[in-house]
């Protein structure tokens, strides 16, 4: 019940926004802020009310959905370890994004819906234990982000859009043959079931299932060389989008590689994780390469998510459980922090109307409070210990070091690369000679901007010096997938 | 035994045709919308109708034609598309004409034929309602008298159906001097005991068969008349021949493949040709449809993608057993009918569309996002149905359909039908790219669509989430539907467990 409301009303929130009438397009705003704010409150209370002791899922909702000749789809929704702290996630980053998006005024309604309609999806890919419902919510969330970008972009936004759609399309197209696959050879799309079930007799090899999964998970990651849509989304996207994609969509591909290809093929995923480890390992040092070399701050976030996103499947490779453990923390942490990054570098292109890193200088001394923003979410990136993204590198690598030392190492160099292109971007962007040309613009400065800097800020610091919180109720999901993998 | 309540409900649809052309002939001043209105009625009674042989046993009338609840379903589903049809016209055609009595008594007239090819269990009945159904499509399409490309698609549409009629009256007729009798159960047991040596005209027989209702339903390469009559006809002219003509054609093929030619293992020689008609219909219709630049022809061509991807049951049900092709059959007819809810819901978009803007090209719809949201809105969700994008009835539709077909001998073309499916997206996406993102011409501003075109838009858009999100119920209706129609394959296959001499004699008695 309490996931249903949860996943829902957003989209409830939508419907209403949508039936504003145009004099009233103002209130869109607001209901969207209320809305997130209610399942910001609701998923808090639930991850305080959830039992940690507890393997399994919990606030279970299950009915019988459809049953039509083969098909036996259930609405079935829970949360494990594994997936309440993604719920906490997405809606933190849905309050977020409202704000850092509450001076839109173009067209206020149906972007407003967009959003919302795109926290439902993503909070149903996190918490649907029916493979097609998943399937379905998964896909929800193309229509949302292809208006968002197309109309509320910046630059080649079409172009942006598109390549976006097309890719995910590419990508579940192959998901949807291997659901189907998996599903009709077990009789059933329960993920529960298919969590324990064993696998075989698929109508083709289960390693070819295996890798249909993962190029549908691989492209959302996005591993390399599937990840050419990320740049482009997210230089186009306006920044509250930025902020979902990078914060919560891409570890939709995460945790479908945790929650699919590892728990239900763990003997495939032992079989390839050498493959894990090794693309893994490329996505973090040609991520952290090419990050070097942009000249646009949105690009130079993005490449670093790509990079970043390497060291969860790095971590999925090692399949130990400290590994998978810091995988997940990984995507937790990279959550918060590039949102806030992408939260930042938002507010300074809406004052001041570039992206372009040669064409800003010195803004510590016109925006000090953005400024710090900046820099704070600058170290968490590069993994200053005491905050998250340090707490989940460490144990990615101590984790995976005993299997794949070669990938460690690899991945070690590409956070010396990381430390390297955030401080040279501070140090061109926030700090060198003032440039006049922003000097009349004015700094952090409407209550809405505070609220998200500090709010995502304080996580960052929480999930830096207090991991338990998370760590405990990541631990015994993930105990749950190493007892199939050792199996 | 002579049963004339069978064909109440069209009575009913035939009484109103006569009144609504009644009723113009001695009020000749009477506003054209009303006669739509008293079309919509009848339809309605129709349907209604209908549904009261529901649930009861299958009726016969001598033998010719079966009321069972296969036919019920065409039925209901025949008067929802001629009363949505006719609703659709009241404006558009009293913008056009000035008589549009005959348009109206046409338009039932065409239902009640494509019920009984629905219904006809022997050859020459069902060829009877095919001409039905086919002479008064001939006239609407050409309804318009005074636009030249009104007239020009209804010749070459009358010239191209005379050549497929006398393709499937030549197939009926070879098929009956192999096997000696028109009726459906007739030939199945005449071709399950039959001499090898009359296989080539059987072969051929089928062939022409299949090239007649290939036509009808517009499948490659019979497909030379569509686009054209598409594009001349009145648009809910276009939307009734995209989906009354295709639901009578494979309501025909479904009976006459599944009752007569799918028993015995008989479905080997022709379920091939199926497949590769089913290949070439897909892959032509969604190639072509790329380059399209009048809305029209484009949906024609899709809509031509999308009786390739129906053919693929129907190959499929040559190849597998009775349980096999009714599972398939349900799915074929669940898509169908998610397929026309979709189709009706784009045009009915469209004509708001066009009776405001006259213009039917793709470039037409610009900006209409700004324009006329709602309408912008209604036809992405039939185009995004038409692709087969979740939540959208395509998907779900597709999906079962797809699923019901698997067998190895198909794989290719299930394989070659999903790699169609993506390229449709994509000139679907150009549609709705227009709308949503480019700015509408200069001087284009908001309007408002008449209240019965918002109301139907609204209610099919709402049909076809529904059918997306929650199949259940219209699943069981097309697997009830679909159930008689391998009903009497079975009972045959038991009766040729019999020695051959009863089953013989079981066939004359027909």
């Amino acid at each position: 019940m309490e996931l249903t409301v949860l996943v829902f009303l957003p989209a409830v929130a939508a419907a209403l926004i949508l039936l504003l009438p145009q004099k009233q397009e103002g209130l869109a705003r607001w209901i969207a802020l209320a809305a997130s704010v209610a399942i910001l409150a609701l998923s808090i209370w639930m991850f305080f009310d959830f039992d940690k002791g507890q393997t399994g899922f919990q606030y279970v909702v299950r009915k019988e959905w459809v049953d039509v000749g083969s098909f036996n789809l259930q609405y079935f929704l829970g949360a494990d370890g594994l997936s309440m702290p993604l719920l906490v996630l997405t809606t933190a980053l849905t309050a977020a994004s409202v704000l850092v998006s509450f001076s839109v005024t173009m067209r206020p309604r149906a972007y407003y819906a967009c959003l919302m309609v795109l926290s439902t999806s993503v909070l149903g890919v996190f918490c649907a234990l029916d493979f097609m419902l998943f399937f379905l919510f998964w896909e929800l969330e193309l229509f949302p982000m292809f208006l968002l970008i197309a109309v509320w972009g910046s630059g080649r936004k079409e172009y942006s859009a598109t390549k976006f759609v097309l890719y995910t399309i590419f990508g579940s197209a192959f998901m949807l043959v291997g659901i189907l696959v998996l599903a009709f050879s077990q009789g059933t799309f329960d993920i529960e079931q298919l969590g324990q079930a064993q696998i075989a007799g698929t109508a083709i090899p289960v390693g070819w299932v295996f890798l249909f999964l993962f190029i549908g998970f691989g492209v959302k990651l996005p591993i390399v060389p599937l990840h050419t849509w990320l740049p482009d989304a997210h230089s186009d996207a306006p920044t509250a989008v930025s902020v979902m994609l990078a914060g919560v969509l891409l570890k939709m591909g995460g945790y479908g590689i945790l929650r699919m290809c590892v728990t239900i093929l763990p003997g495939v995923a032992d079989d390839y994780s050498v493959w894990f480890a090794a693309i893994g390992a490329v996505s973090i040092l040609y991520g952290g390469f090419i990050t070097l070399r942009q000249t646009d701050l949105k690009r130079l976030v993005a490449y670093s998510s790509v990079s970043h996103m390497g060291i969860v499947l790095l971590g999925i490779g090692a399949l130990g459980s400290t590994a998978l453990m810091g995988a997940t923390y990984q995507m937790l942490a990279h959550g918060v922090i590039t949102g806030l990054l992408f939260g930042m570098v938002g507010l300074m292109y809406d004052r001041t109307h570039t992206r372009e890193i040669a064409r800003l200088g010195g803004l510590a001394r016109q925006m000090p409070l953005l400024a710090t923003g900046m820099v704070f979410a600058g170290f968490g990136s590069l993994g200053l210990p005491a905050l998250g993204g340090f707490i989940a590198e460490v144990t990615v690598f101590l984790g995976t070091f005993e299997r794949y030392e070669w990938a460690v190492l690899m991945g070690i160099f590409g956070v010396v690369l990381s430390a390297g292109y955030i401080l040279w971007t501070m140090q061109r962007v926030v700090f060198g000679p003032v440039r006049h040309e922003w000097d009349s613009l004015p700094d952090q400065n409407h209550w809405w901007e505070h609220s998200v800097v500090a709010g995502l800020a304080a996580l960052v610091i929480v999930l830096g010096v207090y991991p338990a919180l998370v760590m405990d109720m990541i631990g015994p999901a993930i105990n749950t997938i190493m007892l199939r993998v050792g199996s | 035994m002579r049963d004339y309540t069978v064909f109440i409900p069209e009575y009913i649809a035939g009484g109103f045709a006569v009144l609504v052309i009644a009723i113009e002939l001695f009020r000749p001043a009477i506003r054209k919308d009303y006669l739509a209105y008293l079309t919509a009625l009848g339809a309605l009674a129709w349907g209604v109708s209908a549904l009261f042989f529901l649930g009861k046993d299958p009726n016969s009338y001598q033998g010719l034609i079966q009321l069972d609840n296969f036919t019920t379903y065409m039925r209901v589903l025949g008067a929802g598309i001629v009363f949505v049809v006719s609703l659709m016209s009241a404006s558009y055609l009293r913008e056009r004409t000035k008589t549009a009595a005959e348009y109206y008594g046409l338009l039932l007239v065409a239902g009640c034929g494509l019920v009984y090819m629905a219904a006809a269990r022997e050859l020459i009945t069902a060829y009877i309602s095919l001409e039905l159904l086919s002479f008064c499509l001939y006239i609407l399409v050409g309804f318009l008298k005074r636009d030249n490309l009104s007239s020009e698609a209804s010749l070459k549409y009358i010239l191209l159906g005379a050549f497929s009629s006398a393709m499937f009256l030549y197939g009926m007729s070879l098929i009956y001097g192999v096997t000696g009798t028109t009726t459906y159960d007739g030939i199945a047991t005449a071709l399950s005991t039959r001499a090898s040596t009359t296989d080539a005209a059987t072969v051929v027989g089928f062939m022409l068969i299949l090239a007649g209702v290939g036509f009808k339903v517009s499948a490659v390469p019979f497909h030379m008349w569509a686009p054209d009559a598409y594009e001349g006809a009145p648009l809910p002219i276009t939307a009734f021949l995209s989906t009354a003509s295709k639901l009578g054609g494979f309501a025909l093929i479904l009976r006459l493949f599944s009752g007569a030619f799918a028993g015995n293992g008989g479905g080997s020689e022709w379920s091939w040709a199926v497949a590769i008609i089913a290949a070439a219909t897909m892959t032509g219709g969604n190639l072509v449809a790329i380059q399209q630049k009048n809305l029209k022809r484009l949906v024609a061509y899709s809509s031509i993608g999308q009786v390739g991807y129906m053919l693929v049951v129907i190959a499929a049900i040559g190849y597998g057993d009775a349980a096999f092709g009714r599972d398939a059959s349900a799915a074929l007819i669940l898509h169908i009918t998610g397929y026309i809810v979709s189709t009706l819901l784009l045009f009915v978009a469209l004509t708001a569309h066009y009776n405001r803007t006259n213009d039917d090209t793709i470039v037409g719809l610009r900006g209409l996002a700004e324009t006329q949201p709602f309408l912008a809105l209604v036809i992405t969700v039939a185009l995004f149905s038409f692709a087969g994008l979740p939540f959208f009835a395509g998907f779900a539709t597709k999906l079962f359909m797809f699923q019901s077909a698997t067998r190895t001998e198909l794989y290719w073309v299930i394989g070659l039908a999903v790699l169609n499916s993506f390229i449709s997206l994509y000139y679907y996406l150009m549609v709705i790219r227009q709308m949503y993102l480019f700015d509408p011409p200069e001087g284009a501003t908001r309007w408002k669509v008449s209240p019965v075109l918002w109301a139907m838009g609204a209610a099919l858009a709402v049909g076809v989430l529904f059918i997306g999100m929650y199949p259940q119920p219209l699943f069981k209706a097309a697997d009830k539907a679909a159930t008689p129609l391998f009903q009497q394959g079975a009972d045959l296959h038991a009766q040729n467990e019999m020695p051959a001499g009863t089953t013989l004699a079981a066939s004359t008695t027909h």
